[in-house]
């Protein structure tokens, strides 16, 4: 064949090729999913929102800016977390007397839920997302499940050898099949690797002797720091999880200063600190303001004085802004703070209450919650402006699907 | 006693300081229905973020007629202002009075209400 024949023959067949790919018979209903159906599958903009008062989470979607559901019956949904599933299907609730349900996105509806222990604080995913673990103050310790089914998978009592369990904190998981958590009882931090499950236990690694009263901890995104609050000590905790055998060191000491601290009406959360600009931003306990630490060295390189004691700081992803709530009585405000200068750049009022803050995955906008004024306020991040505000009842944390897939989250 | 202008405005200052530190208990003020209300939230909702919505516990002690039968409502007051040294549990005064601690301490013996 010469080759121009051969073209054309080749031209043919490429032709033939495409107009085969295009339906010739038109589409009869029922033989595949509708567009709006397909959509409606889709999980990557959808949150939940808790309503601690009413043992109800919100199913939301923040490209829509718009609540698509409401799931009831979850139980005591103050202090309640969440994580999702790592196809960010299902969001699982851990609630304070217990709870632990696991709610279909795509449903609407509860599809498991059990009562897994008196009293819990939070819970963490596994890097496989196979294993939830939750941290139990009532009896203590830490259980584990099976992610699909709730199903039991062991129980780590946090005995530190005294006869008595520990309440538990800051549980989070970390590389390698691993969940990290705190005794805020003993003062111990543990560590429990999951890859070898053959003696139906996990080999924990103990760290005694780390500080008195560790109230809560946190992970880089890296899952390189865990750092642990103190209540009472004036410093926390790092542990590096990258280095062969970790040891902690205590970073901050005496960041008081020696002074009195201020009476502590709600206690900082460290899950969601601001790790920016070669530095992490964390809330001082007792005082009104935000301390800078170097993120190589860990020592301070800034502090700022803010409007009350801050709860949650929290990185508007892709800038040096951090986001910051404060304790009861003076929670009515927000500040942010550039974290180059440590200057507040912006600070205003959403209303009484303001418990919790997210971002969109990518910062282009926040969403908080304004709890006694039963709304969340949706705002854009470039001019700060209220774009939108959303009814919901008495409403504490909001938590995005794009959690799945970061590491502490 | 005589002081310097400076050292008076300095002795105000640390006053002051040790006011904003340790909190003057809250000036009395009826308890009707409308401050009823407003503690009742403020139990339910900011002590709640401790010791638990339902008072059943948390980082702080269950709260629940049962859990204080060893105490009276003047020791709960009492723990309720002045906070427990060393342990997370301010002192409230700054934001309550003696009144508001009596009712609330009450309240909580008997079942707190919804």
């Amino acid at each position: 064949m010469k080759r121009r024949e051969a073209l054309t023959a080749l031209m043919a067949t490429a032709a033939a090729g495409a107009m085969a790919a295009v339906p010739r018979v038109p589409a009869r209903a029922g033989d595949a999913p509708s567009v709006s159906a397909a959509c409606d599958a889709a999980t990557g903009a959808l949150g939940v929102v808790i309503e601690r008062a009413s043992g109800s989470v919100l199913i939301v979607d923040w490209a829509a800016r718009a609540v698509k559901s409401r799931v009831e019956g979850l139980g005591d949904l103050s202090h309640a977390s969440v994580v999702f599933s790592r196809d960010a299907r299902f969001a699982y609730v851990f609630g304070r007397d217990g709870g632990l349900s696991k709610v279909d996105l795509v449903t609407g509806q509860l599809s498991a839920r059990i009562i897994q222990a008196g009293n819990a604080i939070g819970g963490a995913i596994s890097d496989d997302g196979r294993l939830l673990a939750v941290s139990n103050y009532e009896p203590g310790g830490v259980r584990v499940f099976d992610a699909d089914t709730l199903a039991p998978v062991c129980e780590i009592s946090a005995d530190p050898g005294t006869g008595k369990r520990s309440k538990t904190v800051g549980l989070v998981d970390a590389p390698g099949r691993r969940f990290v958590y705190t005794l805020y009882d003993a003062g111990e931090i543990w560590i429990a690797d999951f890859t070898n499950m053959s003696s139906g236990m996990p080999s924990v690694t103990r760290f005694a002797d780390v500080g008195k009263l560790p109230y809560d901890a946190s992970i880089t995104s890296d899952g390189r720091h865990y750092i642990a609050g103190l209540f009472g000590e004036d410093g926390l905790v790092h542990l590096d999880l990258w280095q062969d055998a970790p040891k902690p060191r205590r970073i901050l000491d005496g960041y008081g200063r020696g002074e009195a601290p201020l009476p502590v009406f709600k206690m900082p959360h460290l899950e969601g600190w601001a790790e920016v600009a070669g530095r992490f931003l964390l809330p001082a306990v007792g005082r009104h303001e935000l301390l800078a630490v170097d993120a190589e060295t860990f020592t301070e390189c800034g502090r700022v004085a803010t409007h009350g004691q801050p709860i949650f700081a929290v990185v508007q992803p892709g800038s040096p802004r951090v986001w910051v709530n404060f304790a009861h009585p003076l929670n009515d405000t927000v500040q942010v703070i550039d974290a180059r200068t440590m200057a507040v750049v912006h600070a205003f009022k959403p209303g009484p209450a303001v418990l919790h803050l997210e971002f969109t995955p990518r910062g282009h906008e926040t969403w908080i919650s304004v709890r006694d004024a039963d709304r969340i306020d949706i705002h854009d991040t470039r001019t700060f402006e209220r774009i939108a505000s959303i009814p919901a009842v008495k409403p504490s944390g909001i938590f995005f699907t794009a959690r799945a897939h970061r590491i502490g989250q | 006693m005589l002081l310097s202008v400076r050292t008076r405005s300095r002795v105000i200052l640390l006053l002051l300081a040790a006011v904003a530190v340790n909190g003057a208990t809250r000036p009395a003020r009826a308890i009707d229905a409308a401050r009823q209300s407003e503690l009742t939230s403020l139990v339910r909702q900011d002590c709640g973020s401790c010791h638990g919505m339902t008072l059943q516990g948390g980082l702080g002690k269950p709260l629940l007629p049962m859990a204080l039968e060893h105490l009276d409502a003047d020791s709960i007051a009492s723990i309720i202002l002045d906070g427990v040294p060393g342990q997370p549990m301010p002192p409230w005064k700054g934001l309550l009075s003696q009144e508001d601690a009596v009712w609330i301490a009450k309240r909580l013996k008997e079942g707190f209400p919804e």
